[in-house]
């Protein structure tokens, strides 16, 4: 077999043509927001958020019966809910950010899979919430992430000087008047969003993968945000396609594939860079 | 040289007109608690419009939470700020300049982008940066003599490059007072100069500075006026009238060391960070700068 046939053979399954355009999209996706994460530390709250998203998915899938449409809206609905509700928890419990998101990922987690356990036979169902069953993809979810994928994006181009402002320096957002409350749940709303959207390609356990691994890849290798959201972009959809492709011929399951994709670009991105400083450090 | 440079740009247009003879700035009776504990005590004094002040006072003084309420940030438990007689909400003439400590120095934004995120307010939503904005930040980046770093990470500059562009930043903005906060800590003397130099400058301008600092012998010696701090307000004036040994005593308590060194009074603080305070009481002849 040479390249050609290796790269179009998979393509014969529609199912394989409708995962590789998911997970296009969702690496864009994910990886854009996730640069924001990134930057203002957020790495385990998103983790926290895509946990915590199980028990909206339970109750969907208990009330549906199985059908997959009306997930997406439990999912989102418990996301906006859950990342509002650590705010609230926050400020009213007195206790750290990091326990509050702790208390509440630990619990909402738990929540959900005792409400799937209740349906014996459906363990498979549990796993590809899990990690994600990107071959079992749509037309119509194809269709929702695009539009959620151009929605996000849309949304962080708009305001891109806000979010800036926002991440790089709080107070400088507050002198200047900017409506700061609104611009924090606004982020919140988009890393909940790319969430749910990227829920079939990797599942709730890997989530953060997504979100984080090709964002800080992008921080190793550049110096402007700008550029840092751009690679992060083609490093995330690069990464879900290579997976999928790995997962095909390694026959393996192609969530994990896919994170694992992202980490093998972390680490050689953080090599390349000591390299790099040590041959620089060795001429100067 | 610096001073030509300012005098040539347009960055110092002044934005909106105010009433004449109102005071920029005026504090009654300003209370900060937090959890219960004073941060200010009863705080009130007036700055006339342009002028550099020095606020001085020991660690945990209030300088910092003085700066927060006057800029908006931090609403206090009691009293009240005014900017030319309004609230200090909607005025976006005032500029915070952060400790440098505070900043992230790894994020990925260049000189000329942080400079630039002081248009945002003249921007509006859904703008994005004019060819005028780019003019107004690259003379600021000219006046704070940075335009060759202008592409430069952050983290690539200088402490006093830093700060400079934080400058930059408030001249971008345009702002009318300006509220620095330890701008000269951990700075060589060539640098605190430049800084100092600027200051100067916008000061003659028209521009209202007002300093954190805890050299009390630079405060005496660049600054028009000095705000003596420690949760209440324990004299504002000339540096003369206000750095006596009574107050200083007061000001810093059991840190403060007083010494007879010859024919003037010295006084030695150790709460500093890293830095020891000194003053010397004034005295006829121009002293030299204190070397740390």
């Amino acid at each position: 077999m040479n390249i050609s046939e290796l790269l179009l053979a998979p393509l014969n399954y529609p199912f394989m043509v409708r995962g590789l355009i998911a997970a296009l999209m969702v690496g864009v996706v994910a990886a854009t927001v996730g640069t924001y994460v990134v930057l203002r530390g957020m790495a385990f709250f998103g983790d926290a958020l895509a946990h915590a998203i199980l028990p909206g998915i339970a109750v969907g899938y208990l009330f549906s019966g199985g059908a997959r449409g009306p997930l997406f809206w439990w999912a989102l609905l418990t996301a906006i809910l859950t990342s509002i509700g650590i705010g609230a928890v926050t400020k009213g419990a007195r206790v750290k950010e990091d326990t509050a998101i702790g208390i509440i990922f630990a619990g909402m987690f738990a929540l959900g899979i005792a409400l799937i356990s209740t349906v014996r036979s459906y363990t498979v169902d549990l796993t590809h919430f899990l990690f994600g069953n990107v071959l079992g993809v749509s037309n119509s979810d194809l269709w929702q992430t695009g539009i959620f994928t151009g929605l996000i994006i849309l949304t962080i181009l708009v305001f891109y000087k806000e979010f800036l402002v926002l991440s790089f320096d709080p107070v400088l957002a507050s002198t200047l008047r900017l409506p700061g409350k609104f611009f924090e749940y606004l982020l919140l709303v988009l890393i909940a969003m790319s969430i749910v959207v990227s829920l079939q390609i990797v599942g709730v356990a890997l989530m953060v993968a997504m979100l984080i691994t090709p964002a800080a890849t992008a921080y190793l290798l550049t110096s402007r945000l700008p550029k840092m959201m751009a690679l992060a972009a083609a490093l995330g959809s690069i990464s879900g396609v290579v997976g999928l492709y790995l997962s095909y011929y390694l026959n393996m399951a192609s969530g994990p594939v896919i994170v694992l994709t992202t980490t093998a670009f972390f680490l050689a991105a953080w090599a390349g860079k000591t390299v790099q400083l040590k041959l620089r450090a060795a001429a100067g | 040289m610096v001073l030509e440079r300012l005098q040539k740009s347009q960055v110092m247009r002044r934005g909106a007109d105010h009433k004449p003879g109102a005071p920029i700035l005026e504090v009654y009776g300003l209370t900060v608690r937090y959890n219960g504990r004073p941060a200010l005590d009863d705080v009130s004094f007036q700055v006339p419009t342009s002028g550099r002040v020095a606020v001085v006072g020991p660690n945990g003084a209030g300088k910092s939470t003085l700066f927060k309420v006057i800029a908006g940030v931090l609403e206090p438990s009691g009293g009240r700020v005014e900017i030319y007689g309004d609230k200090p909400g909607g005025h976006i003439c005032i500029a915070y300049l952060p400790q440098r400590s505070q900043v992230d120095w790894q994020f990925p934004v260049s000189v000329a982008d942080v400079v630039m995120m002081g248009r945002i307010a003249k921007l509006g939503p859904l703008r994005w940066p004019r060819t005028r904005d780019w003019e107004i930040v690259h003379n600021a980046l000219r006046v704070t003599r940075l335009e060759d770093l202008e592409d430069r990470q952050i983290g690539e500059l200088s402490g006093g490059q830093q700060q400079r562009m934080f400058i930059a930043r408030a001249l971008a903005q345009e702002a009318e007072l300006m509220l620095m906060d330890e701008p000269l800590a951990g700075l060589d003397v060539n640098s605190q100069d430049d800084i100092l130099e600027i200051l100067k400058f916008l000061s003659q301008r028209g521009t209202t500075v007002m300093v954190a600092m805890h050299d009390l012998k630079l405060a005496a010696e660049y600054f028009d006026q000095v705000m003596l701090i420690n949760r209440k307000l324990l004299g504002f004036g000339k540096p003369e009238e206000i750095f006596t040994s009574n107050r200083l005593v007061q000001a810093y308590g059991d840190h403060l060391h007083l010494v007879e060194a010859g024919d003037q009074l010295l006084a030695v603080s150790d709460t500093c960070c890293d830095e020891g305070e000194i003053w010397r009481e004034p005295r006829p002849t121009r002293s030299k700068r204190h070397e740390h």
